[in-house]
C-alpha cells in the first residue's frame, strides 16, 4: 500500500531536517535584515553628503544593486571571490554579504527620506551649538529620525510597512542560496524529494509545507505592520 | 577702551542673483549690545546667519577678535563654538530634555565634564526661572520658556558674542517680556550681543548702538536715543512711524528694572 504523500515528511528526521532548513532560512534573513539596518543608517547619512567622493560611491552601489540579479551577485560572491582572492567563504556568509548589500541601499534610501523630513532648523541649531557636522548626525539628526520611526504617524506609516516589507522579501530572496550549496529550506526540501522519487506526489506535499512555512514567516511581519500603524495612527 | 570683538568689513551675499547684503559693516565691542533693525526682507536674518557660517559671503571679512573667521570651510564648528545663537523658532531639540538640550554643546562640542556643567546649568536655568523643567521634554514647555530655555542653552557654551534672531516673534504677546528680561539680564551682565527684534521698545531699552538696515544696506547707525527719537533718513522715520501705531496693541510690558529672580 502507497502512503500518502504528505506522510514522507514525518518519516524519519525529515521534519526535523525541514525545520531545520527553515532555521538557515530564518537566520540568514535575520542577520541580513539586522546588518541593512545598520549599514543602511550609515549609507543614509551617506547618502546626503554633499562630497563628490560620496556621491559617486552611493551612486555606484546603488545602480549594481538596481541591475544585477541576485543570483549573479551571489555567484560572483562565492564562486569569484573565492579564486580572484582566494577567500574561502562558505555559502552562507557569501548570501550574507550579497544580501546585506542589496538590504543596506534599500534601507538607507528610507532612512535617507526620515532624514531629510527632519527640519533644516534642526541641522542648523545644532551646528550652531559648535558641534562637528557627526556629532550633528549622531546626537540630533539620527536620533530623532529612529524615534520618528516609532512616535510620529505619518512618517511611521510611510516607513515602517516598506520597512517590514523590505525585511519580507529578504527573507523569500534567500531561497536564491540554495543555488550556492547553503541547505536552507528549500534545499532540504528537494533532498527529501530526491529521496522519494518513487512517491509520485511527494513533490507537491514537500513544496506546499514549504509553502506554508514561508506563509508561517512572512505573515507574522504583515500582521504586526498592520498592528503597529493601527495603534500608532 | 574695549576690544573689538566682531568685526563685518563690507559683505556681500545674494541669493540667485538678487544681492541680499551690499556691503555691510559693522564693528561690536566687547560688552556692547548692537540692535539690528530694518523692514521684512532687508537681510537682518541673513547678515546673523554669515557671521556664524550658516551662509558663505560671496565678498568681504568677517573677524572675530583678531582671526579671520570668514571664508573658512574646515574648522567652522571651531568658530561656531564662540558665536552663540538663538533663533526665531523654536529650536530646541525635541528628543531630549531640558538638561540635555543643555549639556550638549559643553559636553559634546567643548568637551566639558558633565556634572560641573549640570550644576552651572541648573543654577543658570534658576536664573531664568526654570530650575523646575529641567527634566522635562520641550515640547511640555511654552513658547516663552523654549526660548529661555534656548537662550540658556547658548549661554552655557560661554560665547564671545551672542547672536538673536526676533527671538520673540513667534511667541504670544504674553510671554515676550518673559524672554526679553532674560536678554536685558544678559545686557546687564555685559554680554556682547547682536540682537535683532521687531519689538522697539525693547531695543531702545537694551541697545547700546542701533543699526538700521534696509535692502542689504546699513542706512543709519547710531545711539538708540538717535535712532528712535531723531532719525535722519526718511526711511528709518517711516520705519519708525509704522511701529507707533502698532504699539498701541502691543500688549508686551518690558521693564528694565524688574529682577528676574522674583
Ligand atoms: N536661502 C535663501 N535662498 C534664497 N533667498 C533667500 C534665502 N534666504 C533669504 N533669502 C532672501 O533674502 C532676503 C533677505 O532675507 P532675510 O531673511 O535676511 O530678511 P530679514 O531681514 O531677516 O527679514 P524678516 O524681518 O522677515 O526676518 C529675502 O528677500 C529672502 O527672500
Ligand atoms: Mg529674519
Amino acid at each position: 500500500m502507497q502512503d500518502l504523500g504528505i506522510s514522507i515528511l514525518f518519516k524519519g528526521i525529515n521534519f526535523q531536517r525541514l525545520m531545520g532548513g527553515l532555521w538557515v532560512t530564518l537566520r540568514l534573513a535575520l542577520i541580513t535584515i539586522g546588518l541593512s539596518c545598520l549599514f543602511g543608517l550609515l549609507f543614509g547619512v551617506l547618502m546626503l553628503s554633499k562630497k563628490r567622493v560620496a556621491k559617486v560611491f552611493c551612486r555606484v552601489w546603488l545602480e549594481i544593486v538596481r541591475f544585477m540579479p541576485q543570483l549573479v551577485l551571489l555567484y560572483l560572491v562565492y564562486f569569484g571571490f573565492a579564486r580572484l582572492f582566494g577567500w574561502d567563504l562558505d555559502g552562507e556568509t557569501s548570501a550574507v554579504m550579497v544580501f546585506t548589500f542589496w538590504g543596506t541601499a534599500e534601507m538607507g534610501d528610507l532612512i535617507r527620506g526620515a532624514l531629510t523630513s527632519i527640519p533644516l532648523h534642526q541641522t542648523e541649531s545644532a551646528a550652531a551649538l559648535g558641534l562637528k557636522k557627526g556629532q550633528v548626525y549622531l546626537y540630533v539628526l539620527i536620533p530623532q529620525t529612529l524615534r520618528r520611526y516609532v512616535l510620529i504617524p505619518q512618517t511611521l506609516r510611510r516607513l515602517l510597512p516598506q520597512a517590514i516589507n523590505l525585511s519580507t522579501r529578504i527573507i523569500k530572496t534567500t531561497a536564491l542560496v540554495k543555488m550556492i550549496n547553503v541547505t536552507e529550506v528549500l534545499k532540504v526540501g528537494q533532498q527529501i524529494i530526491g529521496q522519494f522519487y518513487r512517491q509520485p506526489d511527494a513533490a507537491f506535499w514537500v513544496y506546499f509545507v514549504i509553502f506554508l512555512l514561508y506563509f508561517l514567516v512572512c505573515w507574522p511581519f504583515s500582521l504586526l505592520a498592520k498592528q503597529l500603524e493601527k495603534r500608532w495612527a | 577702551m574695549a576690544d573689538t570683538i566682531l568685526r563685518v568689513n563690507g559683505i556681500h551675499k545674494s541669493f540667485d542673483g538678487t544681492g541680499v547684503l551690499r556691503g555691510v559693516s559693522l564693528e561690536i565691542r566687547e560688552g556692547e549690545v548692537v540692535v539690528i533693525v530694518g523692514p521684512s526682507g532687508c537681510g537682518k536674518s541673513t547678515l546673523l546667519r554669515c557671521i556664524n557660517g550658516l551662509e558663505t559671503i560671496d565678498k568681504g571679512e568677517i573677524y572675530l577678535r583678531d582671526e579671520k573667521i570668514s571664508g573658512r570651510t574646515k574648522d567652522l564648528h571651531l568658530v561656531r563654538q564662540k558665536i552663540g545663537m538663538v533663533f526665531q523658532s523654536y529650536d530646541l531639540f525635541p528628543h531630549m530634555k531640558v538638561m540635555d538640550n543643555l549639556l550638549l554643546g559643553p559636553t559634546k562640542a567643548l568637551g566639558k565634564q558633565k556634572q560641573e556643567m549640570e550644576r552651572e546649568a541648573l543654577s543658570m536655568l534658576e536664573r531664568v526661572g526654570l530650575k523646575e523643567k529641567a527634566h522635562v521634554f520641550p515640547r511640555t514647555l511654552s513658547g516663552g520658556q523654549k526660548q529661555r530655555v534656548a537662550l540658556v542653552r547658548a549661554m552655557l557654551m560661554h560665547p564671545e558674542i551672542l547672536l538673536l534672531d526676533e527671538i520673540t516673534a513667534a511667541l504670544d504677546p504674553e510671554m515676550v517680556s518673559e524672554v526679553l528680561n532674560v536678554v536685558i539680564d544678559l545686557a546687564r551682565g555685559g554680554m556682547t550681543m547682536a540682537i535683532v527684534t521687531h519689538e522697539m521698545r525693547f531695543a531702545e531699552a537694551v541697545a547700546d548702538r542701533v543699526l538700521f538696515l534696509e535692502e542689504g544696506v546699513v542706512l543709519e547707525e547710531g545711539t538708540p536715543e538717535k535712532f528712535f527719537h531723531a532719525p535722519t533718513t526718511e526711511r528709518a522715520r517711516r520705519f519708525l512711524q509704522s511701529f507707533t501705531y502698532a504699539s498701541k496693541r502691543d500688549k508686551a510690558e518690558v521693564q528694565p528694572k524688574n529682577n528676574l529672580e522674583d
